[in-house]
């Protein structure tokens, strides 16, 4: 029996998509520039038959793809030509949620914010919010080691991921990890999160849970440049607080946000937002120094939140951010490197040089507490060289963050779209290791072929193009 | 027994290249992880020393793997920064490879988590003798395959670290400790199975049998005074209140009182295994970080009882056919030990 005769043995008609119309979704993620056409798209409802369809992967020599929502900016869902799709979302059952061991044990298609939703009653949540969470699921997050705005203090889904259980490329099922916050022996779960899908499928993710902060106090700064209201971030650090978020918009994006969703906030060169939690008590002995910090940075307009209400309002400006710098240009690239915090000023300065450069305007949203950089390059793709443009300065700015120190990516993973940029970061003996260790676990190369390791020999493949679900990611 | 020494990078490459067989020992505080076996040459990494790069600000540093611990924490102290995960045995001299190799967590690992949580990146020598650098120096990243958290309990199985990269954070102004006995085990697991679901952002929660907690607070001094009447008043008990509580930490984290016993072990543990672990013959214990983390002092019998009822464990002192217990899940470790380290030049198979 061939491939396609063996996976309908497994499937139903309804859960095997081989049709044109059918496949046309799965052909890209959040990452449109790029299509590729699977041969086929299975819809899994157990992890059983996750095991078969990989097995079955293995014996014929078939590259699979393991997706949930499809968000992923960097290509990371991208199917491999004439492969298998395993569309994940049916696979979205808390199977146990347990207060008193603050644990939640959830399949890969389980969507983020619906494990802290459920958490809630019991005054518990899942920290790791990355801006996705209303649609992204967990077994994308783990693949990608997502982030989101209060990784300086929660890190990010890697911490939070105490067990896994995983079927590797050659079809065999293994349990990483374990029930409690400590483990013995290597931290195998810990080193499969931000895999990108290379060495297998999660099939059940194992959560840990924290409890909800009891007390937020959310400040908002205006600031006449980048640079002072980054110089703010820097002396927040030095002055021994340790805020849950730090983000810093610029003109560009604070005027978006205005347009679109009229959050209040004043047209200035730079804002602030600087959110402190815990117990009450403790928030409350911080907010003083706080006010103290922002008065001695230069700060031109404070606002605190005095309310729910009004935290939410100034949330909102910033989450907004990235969906109504659309309505400034046609199209734009979302990038995601990382600077060392104390290089902000550096970055910033280097990459308004860039866009005056390139002709091209670049708003910047940031998570600034974690260096995290969110440039988005503007362009309009119907005027010719236009994206290449774009996708080169795009291109300069992640070249940027290595030179000084940081990371091709904070959030978004490396996926197609940036593994040309892998050999700036690593080594070849760096990359190397990471092949030698695909080629172990997955000797025919099948899961998630031709994402994360440059391909010998070939050009850097450059930028990301705008995306559908951009206003998901900040 | 043999034994080299190697203090820099080339000359780790070169001792990986030319021996068989080796085991990785930084200050040998955990004898029973850094003690050659039969065929094994001691690779003595307590020469790759010092502080690479740190910078305050960033809440970040990079130190060579042979660096004590205790020279790490004194650097970050004086900019009022530490380790949060509150690595033990300190004072015996561990080093920060070795803290990793182990993957060992103190008790104030209960506010912001584990060593796990705080790994930012690696430096290691393979089985091969090449240099391989996973993860980053910054807080945040999301590039490559991480191998700096493979490392976290890998007792020196995939490489031979040499450098490190962590996360650290601001120490807290002030501490406090609250003292509470309570009559039964039963109602002391009770009272931690509810502390443990309150946004009480406590330092550390810790439970020593057969019914006493210890629970640390950090903060502003002015807030601390607050937060511990809130305490006794969900424990309805006035407890024993530690305002200079520094050095009875340091005990319990270097496990002074695990001090007489032949044999140390840790043990991952859960609320719910409590009552279970209770009933093993062990010596001496304390049950960290709300009931997690175990850390007890056994004799030979203690440990027959842990195998036997298949608790994974870890020994760190004393004599073991295996100092790890249950071994790596083969589908997943053999692979991956098989590409860093295929020769088997390392521990762990």
């Amino acid at each position: 029996m061939g491939f396609l005769e063996e996976l309908r043995t497994l499937f139903p008609p309804g859960r095997l998509l081989t049709k044109e119309a059918e496949l046309a979704p799965y052909e890209s993620d959040a990452l449109t520039a790029y299509r590729k056409r699977p041969l086929a798209v299975a819809l899994p409802e157990r992890k059983e038959e996750v095991v078969e369809a990989v097995r079955l992967c293995y014996r014929h020599g078939v590259p699979f793809v393991a997706r949930g929502s499809g968000t992923s900016l960097s290509g990371g869902s991208l199917p491999v030509e004439g492969g298998l799709v395993l569309a994940l979302n049916r696979m979205n059952r808390i199977l146990r949620l347990d207060p008193k061991a603050r644990m939640a044990v959830v399949e890969p298609g389980v969507v983020n914010l619906e494990v802290s939703r459920r958490a809630a009653p019991f005054g518990l949540y899942y920290a790791p919010d990355p801006s996705s969470q209303p649609i992204s699921t967990l077994g994308g997050n783990v693949a990608f080691n997502s982030g989101g705005a209060h990784c300086l203090k929660y890190g990010m889904t890697a911490g939070h991921v105490l067990a896994l259980e995983v079927v590797t490329p050659k079809g065999e099922v293994v349990r990483l990890g374990g029930e409690s916050l400590e483990g013995v022996g290597p931290d195998l779960h810990g080193f499969f999160v931000g895999t990108e899908g290379l060495l297998g499928v999660a099939l059940e993710i194992t959560l840990r849970l924290l409890p909800k902060p009891e007390a937020y106090h959310t400040l908002l700064a205006a600031y006449g440049s980048l640079e002072a209201a980054g110089n703010a971030v820097s002396q927040v650090i030095r002055s021994g607080l340790l805020p849950g978020a730090m983000e810093i918009m610029d003109r560009l994006a604070i005027e978006a946000a205005e347009a679109a969703v009229k959050a209040g906030y004043p047209q200035v060169e730079a804002l602030l937002i600087v959110e402190l939690e815990g117990p009450k008590e403790e928030v409350e002995e911080e907010a003083k120094l706080l006010a103290q910090v922002i008065q001695e940075s230069g700060a031109t307009e404070v606002r605190i939140a005095q309310s729910e209400a009004e935290r939410q309002a100034i949330w909102k400006g910033r989450k907004a951010a990235f969906s109504a710098v659309g309505r400034l240009s046609p199209d734009y690239l979302v990038q995601d490197g990382v600077v060392p915090r104390s290089r902000l000023g550096e970055a910033l300065r280097e990459i308004r040089r860039l866009s005056q450069a390139y002709g091209l305007r670049v708003a910047n949203v940031f998570h600034a507490g974690d260096g995290n950089l969110h440039p988005l390059v503007l362009y309009d793709g119907k005027k010719p060289g236009e994206l290449e443009r774009a996708e080169e300065l795009a291109g300069e700015i992640l070249k940027l963050c290595v030179r000084l120190g940081g990371s091709l990516t904070g959030e978004h993973g490396i996926g197609v779209e940036k593994k040309g940029y892998m050999p700036k970061m690593f080594a070849p003996e760096d990359l190397l290791a990471m092949e030698r260790v695909k080629e172990a676990l997955d000797p025919k190369g099948l899961a998630n072929r031709g994402k994360v390791l440059p391909d010998h020999g070939q050009s850097p493949h450059q930028g990301g193009l705008k995306t559908d679900l951009g206003e998901l990611y900040a | 027994m043999p034994e080299v020494f190697a203090s820099s990078l080339e000359e780790v490459q070169e001792t990986v290249r030319a021996h068989p067989r080796l085991r990785p020992k930084g200050g040998g505080s955990k004898p029973a992880l850094s003690s050659p076996q039969e065929g094994e040459t001691l690779l003595n990494l307590s020469g790759l020393r010092g502080i690479l790069e740190y910078a305050p600000e960033e809440f970040v540093f990079t130190a060579y793997a042979g660096t004590p611990l205790k020279e790490i924490e004194e650097t970050l102290r004086t900019h009022g920064q530490y380790l949060p995960f509150h690595p033990p045995l300190v004072e015996q001299g561990a080093t920060l490879g070795g803290t990793v190799a182990a993957g060992l967590s103190g008790p104030m690992r209960e506010r912001f988590g584990g060593l796990r949580d705080f790994i930012l990146g690696v430096r290691f020598v393979d089985g091969e003798g090449r240099a391989v650098r996973g993860g980053g120096k910054v807080v945040k990243n999301a590039a490559g395959f991480p191998f700096h958290r493979l490392m976290v309990g890998s007792l020196g199985a995939l490489g031979v670290m040499v450098e490190l990269s962590f996360k650290v954070f601001p120490y807290p102004r002030a501490t406090r400790t609250l003292r509470v006995g309570l009559a039964k085990r039963a109602e002391a697991l009770a009272a931690l199975e509810h502390l443990r679901t309150l946004p009480l952002d406590l330092l550390a929660l810790d439970l020593v049998p057969p019914a006493t907690l210890e629970i640390r607070l950090g903060g502003f001094p002015e807030s601390l005074e607050k937060r511990v009447q809130r305490l006794q008043s969900l424990l309805q008990r006035e407890g024993e209140v530690l305002r200079e509580d520094e050095a009875h930490w340091e005990g319990v984290r270097n496990l002074a009182f695990l001090k007489e016993s032949p044999i140390w072990v840790k043990v991952p543990s859960r609320l719910d295994l409590i009552p279970m672990l209770e009933g093993l013959p062990l010596g001496p214990r304390r049950y960290l970080a709300g009931g997690e983390l175990l850390y007890a002092g056994l004799d030979p019998e203690g440990l027959r009882a842990l195998r036997e009822r298949a608790i994974p464990h870890l020994v760190l002192k004393g004599e073991a056919q295996q100092a790890l217990y249950p071994p790596p899940p083969e589908a997943f470790f053999a692979p991956i030990k098989r590409a860093l380290d295929p020769k088997g030049r390392f521990p762990l198979g």
